[in-house]
């Protein structure tokens, strides 16, 4: 395609400013992302507690999380793996979008402080504490194949099938279930871009907390991930605490640390303001 | 380019100007020919199963069949249903991203700057496009970015950078059952997916005619 100088004079000016905003996105911002939690670290207020249930191995949790509200999810055996799925409750056709999230952030490794993004360019969760930062953001759960695959015949619950139940309870259908982040499930890309499974960095007792945003209805399964090398189906309880975060501060590190996050809790005070005025 | 054998039967072949929708059916058997006609411009694709549209493509079993984090020959494009939809059976390109997803008007305001709202998008036309089907914006999930360059380092850093795609570089799919094919040729300007500079592309269909 032969440019004319005027359309390569455009895209010399366009390739500065990403150049740019790269610069921005990759050094500047995010300034450093704090340490994970301890995992004897962050304890909850006793009154701030709203409820605690304990997800058994292979089965899924489905709650409205309230704007402000937070879910805490403890890896209590330190082989559980839970993916998760999000919607906005007045309209879930706006839901988590994993690609969206690692593409904003320049980052497919999610930790404490980074954000969870909705397909209409807002924040719906914060990653308020984490112990690991070993999660998943491109493989996403297991399916009935999946598991037929690793451990042979066998009716074992896989988080397909949960999405579709949780999606089911919630009014939603099979089109609603979407791709999934997945946590506690240490999965890495090498040079080549081959995943691989660093068993070793998960730990009993990790957690991680998971702050709302805006109104979300919130699927979690608990299965075990397709790449988990273990040939033993044998899922592991886990604790989910959900409590009344403390109030989002202007400073508040999720929606500081970089321009991206900034941008997008800007998107959310934009719809909040307009939710408000309609009511 | 490797040529089309003479002996194949051409159901459609057709330009995408740049920055335009397109969808089509592709049957069983049939094999999806994109060409990156000029270059180094991205060609967000998804697809749907033509008998049963809850059941489309899913980016995350596509990279867990495959192994790895990109999508080349070999590749089994899979469904939410863990089923294979195509199967890639040519690239003379070798580098195209499934985990970025498309753009949109809103996920650039978060990227770019809150300036870029009214650009036109990857997710405007995949809408526009999923709608003459009776889909709507629900139904539209993170796609497939052919001739798009999107490196992933072992620390977890993720960007999109200037595709390698020459001219004339191409993709071939066959299709395992019949599916749904939605293509938006990306407009984006504000990142080097299309070398800031979007260009049309071509898409052939053909089945194989007997030897
Ligand atoms: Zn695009």
């Amino acid at each position: 395609m032969i440019l004319t100088e005027q359309e390569k004079a455009e895209v010399e000016a366009n390739r500065r400013r990403y150049e740019q905003h790269k610069a921005l996105g990759q050094q500047q911002a995010p300034k450093a992302l704090p340490p994970p939690t301890p995992r004897d670290g962050a304890p909850i207020a006793a009154d701030a507690i709203i409820h605690r249930e304990t997800v058994p191995g292979g089965w899924y949790y489905v709650t409205k999380l309230g704007r402000g509200e937070a879910v805490r999810i403890i890896n209590t055996s330190g082989t559980s793996c839970v993916s998760i799925q999000a919607w906005n409750a007045l309209d879930p056709s706006e839901r988590l979008n994993h690609a969206d999230t690692i593409k904003v952030q320049w980052a497919a490794s999610l930790r404490k402080g980074r954000v969870i993004l909705s397909d209409m360019g807002r924040a719906l969760l914060s990653i308020i504490e984490d112990t690991s930062g070993a999660h998943d953001t491109m493989v996403g759960g297991s399916n009935a194949a999946t598991n037929a695959a690793r451990y042979g015949a066998g009716n074992f619950r896989n988080t397909r099938d949960n999405f579709v139940l949780a999606a089911g309870k919630l009014g939603l259908d099979r089109r609603d279930v979407h791709p999934s982040i997945a946590f506690f499930a240490p999965v890495a890309v090498d040079s080549q871009g081959r995943f691989e499974w660093h068993g070793e960095r998960r730990h009993q007792g990790d957690f991680v907390d998971l702050r709302a945003e805006l109104d979300l209805l919130i699927a979690v399964s608990n299965c075990p991930h397709p790449l988990d090398p273990s040939p033993s189906y044998a899922p592991g309880d886990i604790d989910l605490i959900r409590y009344q975060a403390s109030q989002l501060a202007a400073d508040d590190l999720c929606r500081t640390v970089s321009l991206e996050a900034k941008r997008a809790f800007e998107n959310n005070a934009f719809y909040l303001a307009g939710a408000a005025g309609r009511a | 380019m490797t040529a089309i054998p003479a002996s194949a039967r051409i159901v459609l072949d057709t330009v995408i100007p740049a920055r335009v929708p397109w969808s089509a059916i592709i049957r069983k058997g049939q094999t999806l020919r994109i060409v990156d006609s000029h270059g180094q411009q991205a060609v967000d694709t998804l697809f749907y199963a033509a008998s049963d549209f809850g059941e489309r493509y899913s980016g995350q079993d596509t990279l867990r069949a495959q192994g790895s984090a990109y999508v080349t020959t070999g590749t089994r494009i899979m469904s939410t249903e863990g089923r294979t939809m195509l199967r890639m059976v040519a690239d003379s390109c070798g580098l195209h991203d499934t985990s970025a997803g498309a753009c949109s008007c809103e996920s650039n305001t978060v990227r770019f700057g809150h300036q870029t709202k009214y650009l036109h998008a990857c997710r405007e036309n995949f809408v526009l496009e999923a709608a003459k089907h009776g889909l709507s914006k629900r139904d539209i999930v993170p796609n497939l970015n052919f001739f798009m360059n999107v490196p992933l380092d072992p620390d977890g850093n993720f960007t999109v950078v200037d595709g390698v795609s020459k001219p004339g570089d191409y993709v071939e799919m066959i299709a395992e059952m019949d599916v749904l094919c939605l293509i938006s040729n990306c407009p984006q300007v504000n990142n080097p997916c299309n070398g800031f500079f979007p260009t049309p592309i071509q898409v052939v269909i053909y089945e194989a005619g007997e030897d």
